[in-house]
C-alpha cells in the first residue's frame, strides 16, 4: 500500500443458514474467512427453517468472531471497522448479526457500516482477482435472486435483468427435491448431471417479451414436473394390477405441489425410452445455465461490456462456469468468478464490500436495522 | 462494580445502569419501534448521561427469556457483542423472575407475572418474597420459585395458583389480554399490578444481575443464549 496504513474489516454475515464473520485486508486480501454452516440442521427439514437458523446464530456468533479474529491473527483493537450484512435476507437471522456487530462496534468505538448482501457477493470477485474493476457486467445467482447487474463503481449498481417468478437457485432445489436428489439441490444436480445427457430431453427457455435481459425459470421447472409425472403415470399404467393403487396414489397431477418427491431414489425415470435421473437433471441444468448465458452475453454485446463477473452460489455451478468461459472466449470477454467457497454465504465478501463503503465515507448509526427487503444499490440510512 | 441491564424481551424496550447496590439510570420505552432500532441507542444514551464509558462496565446483566423470541434475541446479541468485544460475564436473568421483582417485598402474596406466548398459552411461574432473616430490620427479601417457570395454557396455571390459597399479584404484558379470562375464571383472591410495575423493566434485571454477579453465578459472553422455553414450530411439527 506503498506505506499507507492497511485498513481491516472485521465482518459480520447472517442473513441465512450460515454463521460468519471474516477479516479483510484493504478490501482484497482475506485474513480470515469463519464459516459455521447449519446446512446439515437444516437438511433434515428439507430447507432453511427461519427460526432453527436465527438460534443456531445466536448459539454460534461469538466463536464465529473469535475464530476468525484468532485466524487472522489481529485484536479486536487492530481492526478500523466493522461491516455487516443488514439486507436482504431472513429478518430473524440478520437481526442477530446486526445487532451483535452494532454492540462490538460501539463497545470498541470503532465504525460501522452495514453491507448489503448481494454487493458483498459481487464484492466477492475483487478477492481474486486483484485486476478486477468497475465498470462490469455481473450475473448474480443464487437461491433467493437472479439479477444481471450494471456495476458501474464499488457502491454504484444497476439491475437490468431480474427474476419474474423463482430464482434460479430455488429451481434447481425445487427440482432436485421432485427427482429424489435432496437439499441443497445445486450442488447435486450439478453432480449427478456429469453422467447425464444434456440434450436428451428438451424444456423450455422463457423469453419475456419487451424484457431481453430478465428471467423466468417457472415454466421450466411446470415442464419438468410435468414430465417426471407424465413419466410416472405410464409407469402406473404399465403395472396396473400389480401394485395400482399405490401408483394411483403416488403420480400427481401435473402442476402439483412443487415440494413433493415425484420420483424417490429411482435411478430410471423412464425406462421405455430409457431416461434416468441424471439425464431429467442434466437437460434442466442445460435449461438454466443456457438462459443464463444467453441474456447475459445479450446485455453484454448490447451495452458494450468486455468485462464479465459471476457471483452467489449458483455461480460454482460447473455447467454454468464453462458454458459462460466458452461463450466469452469465443467474444473475447474477460470473465470472473470467486472459489466456491466465496461463491456460496460468508463474511469476506462482506468484508470486501464494507471496505469500499467504508472508503467513501459510509457510516451507519446505532439505530441501524435489518431491512429483509433491501434492494440492491439502496442505501437506506 | 457497573453493571448495564437489557430487557427486549417483550413490548417495552428497557435498559438500566446499576452501581454498588444503586440503580443509577434507567430509559424505558413502550412504542411502536423495534428494539433493534431503539436498544443501543438507548444504551449509549444511558452510558453518556452517567459519563461512563463501555470499558467501564464489569458485567451485562440480560433478561434471557422467555419472552418473544426476536426480541430475546435481539437483546442476547447485543449483550454477547458487548461481553466480547469488553471481556466481561453476562448475568443471565429470567425475564420472569425480573417481573415479579417488580412487586419487591410483598409478603405472604403470590407474584405471578404472565406473558403473553400465543397459541392459547402463557409464559408464567410463581414467586414469592421471603424474609432471609427475620431479625433484619428493615426487612430483607429472597425471591422464592413456587411453580417454576413454563408455556402453559392459563386456565391451567390459575389452577395451581388456587391450590396454594393465597392472594395473588398478576402483572406482565399478558395481564391486558387475560384480564378478563382472571376475572371470570379465578376464585382466590387477587389483584393486578399497577401500570408502573406491569412491564419489564430492566431496573429488576439489573438489581437480579448484580446479586448474581456477587454471587459468582455468571457465565461467559460466548456461552450466553436466550431461554425460549418453546421449540421452533418446526420442531414441534416434525415430532408430532
Amino acid at each position: 500500500m506503498n506505506g499507507e496504513k492497511d485498513t481491516l474489516i472485521l465482518a459480520i454475515e447472517s442473513s441465512c443458514d450460515e454463521t460468519a464473520a471474516a477479516v479483510v485486508k484493504n478490501g482484497r486480501e482475506v485474513l480470515s474467512n469463519t464459516i459455521y454452516s447449519q446446512i446439515d440442521l437444516h437438511t433434515l427439514y428439507g430447507g432453511v427453517v427461519p427460526e432453527i437458523a436465527s438460534r443456531k446464530h445466536i448459539e454460534k456468533i461469538n466463536q464465529v468472531v473469535k475464530t476468525s479474529l484468532k485466524d487472522a491473527g489481529v485484536t479486536l483493537d487492530e481492526i478500523d471497522a466493522i461491516g455487516v450484512t443488514y439486507g436482504p435476507g431472513l429478518v430473524g437471522a440478520l437481526l442477530v448479526g446486526v445487532a451483535e456487530a452494532k454492540a462490538i462496534a460501539y463497545a470498541a468505538n470503532k465504525p460501522l457500516v452495514g453491507v448489503h448482501h448481494i454487493e458483498g457477493h459481487i464484492a466477492a470477485n475483487y478477492v481474486e482477482h486483484k485486476e478486477l474493476e468497475p465498470p462490469y457486467l455481473c450475473l448474480v445467482v443464487s437461491g433467493g435472486h437472479t439479477h444481471l447487474v450494471r456495476v458501474n463503481g464499488y457502491s454504484e449498481y444497476e439491475i437490468i435483468g431480474r427474476t419474474h417468478d423463482d430464482a434460479a437457485g430455488e429451481a434447481f432445489d425445487k427440482v432436485a427435491r421432485a427427482i429424489g436428489l435432496g437439499y441443497p439441490g445445486g450442488p447435486k444436480v450439478d453432480k449427478v448431471s456429469k453422467t447425464g445427457r444434456k440434450d436428451i430431453l428438451a424444456f423450455p427457455r422463457a423469453h419475456i417479451e419487451g424484457c431481453p435481459y430478465d428471467f423466468s425459470f417457472s415454466g421450466l421447472k411446470s415442464a419438468v414436473l410435468n414430465y417426471l409425472n407424465s413419466c410416472k403415470m405410464k409407469q402406473a399404467a404399465a403395472n396396473s394390477g400389480n401394485d395400482s393403487d399405490k401408483d394411483a396414489t403416488t403420480a400427481k397431477k401435473p402442476g402439483g405441489s412443487v415440494y413433493e418427491t415425484v420420483f424417490s431414489g429411482d435411478d430410471m425415470i423412464d425406462p421405455e425410452q430409457g431416461i434416468t435421473v441424471a439425464d431429467v437433471a442434466a437437460s434442466f441444468q442445460e435449461a438454466v445455465v443456457d438462459a443464463l448465458v444467453s441474456k447475459t452475453m445479450a446485455a453484454a454485446k448490447d451495452l458494450g461490456y468486455t468485462k464479465i463477473a459471476m457471483a452467489g452460489g449458483v455461480a460454482s455451478n460447473s455447467a454454468l462456469r464453462a458454458g459462460m468461459r466458452e461463450v466469452c472466449e469465443k467474444n473475447g470477454y474477460e470473465l470472473y468468478y470467486p472459489s466456491p467457497i466465496l461463491c456460496t454465504d460468508n463474511a469476506a465478501m462482506i468484508g470486501c464490500a464494507a471496505y469500499y463503503e467504508y472508503i467513501s465515507g459510509t457510516r451507519h448509526g446505532w439505530d441501524l436495522n435489518a431491512v429483509p427487503n433491501l434492494k440492491l444499490g439502496e442505501r437506506a440510512y | 462494580m457497573n453493571i448495564l441491564a437489557i430487557d427486549s424481551s417483550g413490548l417495552t424496550a428497557s435498559v438500566a445502569l446499576q452501581t454498588d447496590g444503586k440503580l443509577t439510570a434507567e430509559y424505558t420505552v413502550n412504542n411502536k419501534k423495534t428494539h433493534s432500532q431503539t436498544l443501543l441507542p438507548m444504551i449509549e444514551e444511558i452510558m453518556r448521561s452517567e459519563g461512563l464509558e463501555p470499558k467501564d462496565l464489569d458485567c451485562i446483566a440480560v433478561s434471557a427469556g422467555p419472552g418473544s423470541f426476536t426480541g430475546l434475541r435481539i437483546g442476547s446479541a447485543t449483550a454477547k457483542g458487548l461481553g466480547l468485544a469488553l471481556d466481561i460475564p453476562v448475568a443471565e436473568v429470567s425475564t420472569l423472575q425480573a417481573l415479579a421483582y417488580n412487586l419487591y417485598g410483598n409478603e405472604g402474596c403470590v407474584i405471578c407475572p404472565i406473558m403473553d406466548a400465543r397459541r392459547q398459552e402463557v409464559y408464567t411461574g410463581a414467586y414469592e418474597f421471603v424474609r432471609t432473616d427475620t431479625d433484619d430490620k428493615p426487612a430483607v427479601y429472597r425471591l422464592n420459585t413456587i411453580i417454576e417457570e413454563q408455556a402453559i395454557p392459563l386456565k391451567d396455571m390459575l389452577s395451581k395458583l388456587e391450590e396454594t390459597g393465597r392472594k395473588v399479584i398478576f402483572n406482565g404484558d399478558g395481564v391486558p389480554v387475560y384480564r378478563e379470562l382472571i376475572a371470570e375464571n379465578f376464585k382466590t383472591e387477587y389483584s393486578f399490578a399497577p401500570s408502573t410495575c406491569l412491564y419489564q423493566r430492566a431496573a429488576s434485571v439489573a438489581a437480579i444481575g448484580e446479586q448474581k454477579l456477587l454471587n459468582g453465578d455468571v457465565i461467559s459472553a460466548d456461552a450466553h443464549t436466550p431461554i425460549y422455553l418453546r421449540k421452533s414450530q418446526a420442531e414441534r411439527e416434525m415430532e408430532a
